[in-house]
């Protein structure tokens, strides 16, 4: 099996781990666990939320020891003890979460921690940089400040960072989550380029598509066990799915034509100033009617937010209207809102959605705790307020350890969502604002929410969805609103477009014969 | 159920690690730790009298713990007890020199005035967080001095008695906390009605936390400001009120204290209950009931401490050591918990390991 990187047997190894095993207390978070990596090949890590992706990947950057099971780099046998072992065995990691300085430039943040001297060759680096970007397609400016630079760019400066320091095995930590569809596209592009130059790439992620794209293989793990490696070429992306949940799942949400009825929410000339007290929505205008899905298409931070904080009464808009079936929500507090019939499904569910201290039934009554029959001259009513809460995790199928007890910060991130969905949808609102509903969430849970939210629709109510994720606009939107930098780019019906059109249009490229 | 027992276990045992960390000290300094508990204990408990003086002890302890606890909850940090507690005896006792009436409404009249200083010390506060992001922890230390130089003003200026001019004249008798009935039943103690109220404080702080939709509405913006936002809560009017019901509070222990502990009220001096209602708090694990047993304890280490001093070599500020120490082992009682959760885990993998079915060898 010992194989070296140039020439030795036709099927050569850079990384494998072979029978890991990882307890933490409780819980077995890798259980006999085998990853082979071919030199060469893009390899996909695929599995649901807290299936032990993670925890494998960092025992091969050296920040967990297993329990058991050896590594070995190049057929030969390893022990990682940290971060910088892993380095200097050529294994580098582009971290979801990018860790970049940012009012340094690209070339500063590269060399950081590896600067070689104490006074260090800034030009040398500089050039050494940018002929590595030239080589493989980044083209990157490495004497851009990193706060000057787009997110696609900063984790370009990730990729480099590894570059530079000879890394042989690239792990992309979920890497699409923050980009674009034209970011993934070129980020696509980029890996490919750097197979082709000899690097090899693990590709963690749960985005089958993504998989199908680029990846050569991908190994599925589930609850810690390693159920197989397929050759993606001859697997679909139905096969992966089954296997990465253990059951048949199916993608496109089944729905009947919409049958709009009338106009519940108005939205007219609003525009509302951002954070940093600039107009982040621009005399913005639309309509969702009842019975029908809208879907708002846009980048992060193209004025989404701003949105839906004046919708649900967090911000005063500079000047617009908005109004719920002729209502004025305008002077209307946010209590006053709630009680109008707008729920709200909130893109932060732990920060916004929930109160984690507070047991599951408590969370259940956040909005309506003050109301009959939840309470009576003041005093709670816990009766009530437990079969309340019952009743909805029962209905949303919402699994967590004591039922109403438990502490709402003990839930999984899936059930923690279903909870918040089942709490918006109670007392069925006129109006349901879903902002990203389904972030990183697994597939079982997605499909689960994403036919709650149909359902929503065809009981004749209006639902207003805030998503970056494409798929998730195209699969359940009925009307598609584009924005971008603030404004309205295009409103569209969802069988009259496609996803490269909407792409292009979030890119602020306006489309021919539109508006 | 299980976290209630876990936060239980660190509390005693952090009063263990106090206690044995004050043995320490006593045999450090050439004393005996057995003999010295012994006399600190009886110095509490000994006779009804100082069974008495420890009650009324606590009850000045639980208010002011009660005051930091109820702020914890609701997401603030209090540490201007001393100061609310000053106001709050201010103006009871400005009710009781200068108002008459029959005692029963005076008493009443003097207990709300009382509460009602404490609020508005604890509004100031709360409304500059609310308003303009004024952490309260900066905000409160501010009003501790305020409330010291206003006192410092008014009693000599409105308050003072016939001879001194750094106190206030007595408070008459149909105005003060101490009763007959009291009195008699603990052999003449320092004990007054302070206690009722701070009793009466524990379980309606108990019941507002546990039960009322006020209670549940101001932990939510405790715990998640946010959530509790987005959920139609007006988060800034509830931070007003959460602080003005802990100044409150602590209020009551300014009338528990300057018109029942003490008889009249001096100038210059903050009140060390205030702060030390922030330990009685920690320990109690900001619960009102658990407020109350560590003041009891805490009530005990201070009306015995001086007894211990008569009758051995050991000085006072030994029982002051166990109190700082605890409170020490109760702010690291994240650590306190692990260790436990730790030795927990460790005998029942030794248990397993001990029996044969255990994990496979």
């Amino acid at each position: 099996m010992s194989g070296t990187l140039k020439g030795g047997p036709p099927v050569e190894h850079i990384v494998e781990m072979l029978n890991i095993r990882k307890e933490f207390p409780g819980v077995v978070a890798n259980d006999d666990v085998t990853l082979q990596v071919r030199s060469g090949e893009i390899h996909a890590l695929l599995g649901e939320n807290g299936a032990g992706k993670t925890t494998l990947m960092r025992i091969l950057f050296g920040l967990y020891r297993p329990d058991g099971g050896t590594i070995r780099i190049r057929g030969r046998e390893v022990r990682i003890a940290d971060p910088n072992a892993a380095n200097g065995l050529g294994i580098g990691m582009v971290h979801q979460h990018f860790q970049l300085v940012h009012n340094f430039t690209v070339t500063e943040n590269i060399i950081l921690g590896n600067e070689g001297s104490f006074v260090p060759d800034l030009a040398g680096a500089a050039r050494k940089i940018g002929a590595l970007s030239k080589r493989y397609g980044l083209n990157i400016d490495v004497n851009a400040r990193i706060e000057d630079v787009s997110v696609g760019m900063q984790q370009r400066v990730e990729i480099l960072k590894m570059l530079y320091r000879d890394a042989e095995l690239l792990i992309f930590d979920e890497p699409t989550s923050m980009l674009t569809p034209q970011e993934i596209a070129e980020l696509m592009g980029i890996m490919k380029n750097l197979v082709r130059e000899g690097k090899s790439i693990i590709l963690i992620t749960h985005k089958l598509r993504e998989i199908q794209a680029v990846a050569d293989r991908c190994t599925v793990i589930r609850r810690g066990k390693r159920i197989g490696t397929v050759d993606v070429k001859e697997t679909s992306q139905q096969e992966m799915a089954s296997m990465m949940v253990g059951r048949e799942v199916s993608f496109k949400v089944l729905k009947k034509p919409a049958s709009p009825g009338e106009v519940v929410l108005e939205v007219e000339n609003l525009s509302v100033l951002g954070s940093r007290k600039h107009r982040a929505l621009k005399d913005f205008s639309l309509q969702v009617r009842s019975g029908e899905i809208v879907g708002l298409a846009g980048v992060e931070g193209n004025g989404q937010a701003e949105l839906v904080e004046a919708l649900t009464g967090l911000k005063r808009p500079l000047s617009g209207t908005m109004a719920l079936r002729g209502r004025r929500l305008n002077p209307l507090s946010r209590r006053e809102r709630i009680e109008l019939g707008i729920a709200h499904i909130p893109e932060d569910r732990q920060k916004h959605g929930l109160v984690l201290e507070f047991s599951l039934g408590e969370n259940m009554i956040l909005k309506n705790y003050y109301r009959p029959p939840f309470s009576r001259r003041g005093f709670l009513r816990f009766d009530r307020i437990r079969e309340h809460g019952e009743r909805i995790i029962g209905l949303f199928d919402v699994r967590s350890g004591r039922g109403v007890d438990s502490p709402a910060g003990d839930l999984s991130g899936g059930n923690q969502q279903k909870a918040i969905v089942g709490r918006e949808m109670d007392g069925d609102p006129d109006l349901l604002i879903a902002v990203q509903p389904t972030r990183g969430l697994d597939v079982g849970a997605i499909e689960y929410i994403h036919r709650r939210l149909v359902e929503q629709r065809d009981r004749g109510k209006a639902v207003l969805l805030v998503s970056l994720e494409l798929d998730e606009i195209f699969n359940l939107s009925d009307r598609i609103v584009v924005v971008s930098g603030g404004e309205v780019m295009d409103v569209v019906n969802v069988e009259e477009t496609d996803e490269d059109e909407v792409g292009l249009m979030m890119a602020g490229v306006r489309r021919e014969g539109g508006r | 159920m299980k976290r209630r027992d876990d936060i239980l276990v660190t509390s005693l045992l952090a009063v263990l690690l106090g206690l044995v960390a004050g043995a320490l000290l006593m045999a450090a300094i050439g004393g005996d730790p057995l003999e010295g508990y012994t006399f600190l204990i009886k110095g509490g408990l000994m006779n009804i009298e100082r069974i008495g003086n420890t009650l009324a002890t606590a009850a000045n302890l639980t208010l002011t713990g009660l005051s930091v606890a109820f702020a914890f909850r609701t997401g603030l940090f209090n540490i201007g007890a001393a100061g609310q507690m000053l106001a709050g005896g201010l103006c009871s006792t400005a009710v009781a020199l200068l108002v008459s009436a029959p005692r029963p409404l005076l008493l009443a009249l003097t207990i709300l005035a009382g509460f009602l200083g404490g609020a508005l010390w604890g509004f100031l506060p709360g409304y500059l967080k609310a308003r303009f992001n004024v952490h309260e922890v900066v905000a409160t230390i501010m009003m501790n001095w305020i409330a010291y130089w206003t006192v410092y003003y008014i009693v000599p200026a409105r308050l003072k008695g016939a001879y001194l001019e750094t106190e206030s004249a007595l408070i008459p008798a149909a105005a003060s906390l101490k009763t007959r009935w009291l009195d008699a039943l603990f052999e003449g103690s320092y004990i007054n009605l302070g206690i009722l109220i701070a009793i009466v404080s524990v379980l309606a702080v108990h019941i507002l936390l546990k039960r009322t939709t006020l209670g549940f509405e101001l932990q939510a913006v405790g715990y998640n400001r946010h959530a509790a936002e987005s959920a139609g809560i007006r988060v800034e009017r509830d931070m007003v009120l959460s602080m003005m019901i802990a100044g409150g509070l602590a209020g009551l222990a300014g009338v528990s204290f300057y018109t029942g502990y003490a008889s009249n009220m001096q100038i210059g001096v903050l009140p060390s209950q205030g702060f030390d209602g922030i330990a009685v708090a920690l320990l109690g694990a900001t619960e009102p009931l658990g407020v109350f047993a560590s003041a009891l304890f805490f009530g005990v280490l201070h009306s015995g401490k001086g007894f211990m001093n008569a009758m051995t070599e050991i000085p006072p500020e030994i029982s002051d050591t166990i109190i700082a120490t605890i409170i020490y082992f109760t702010a690291t009682s994240v650590l306190i918990g692990r260790l436990w959760r730790g030795w927990r885990r460790k005998n029942a993998k030794r248990r397993a390991k001990a029996s044969p079915e255990g994990e496979g060898a």
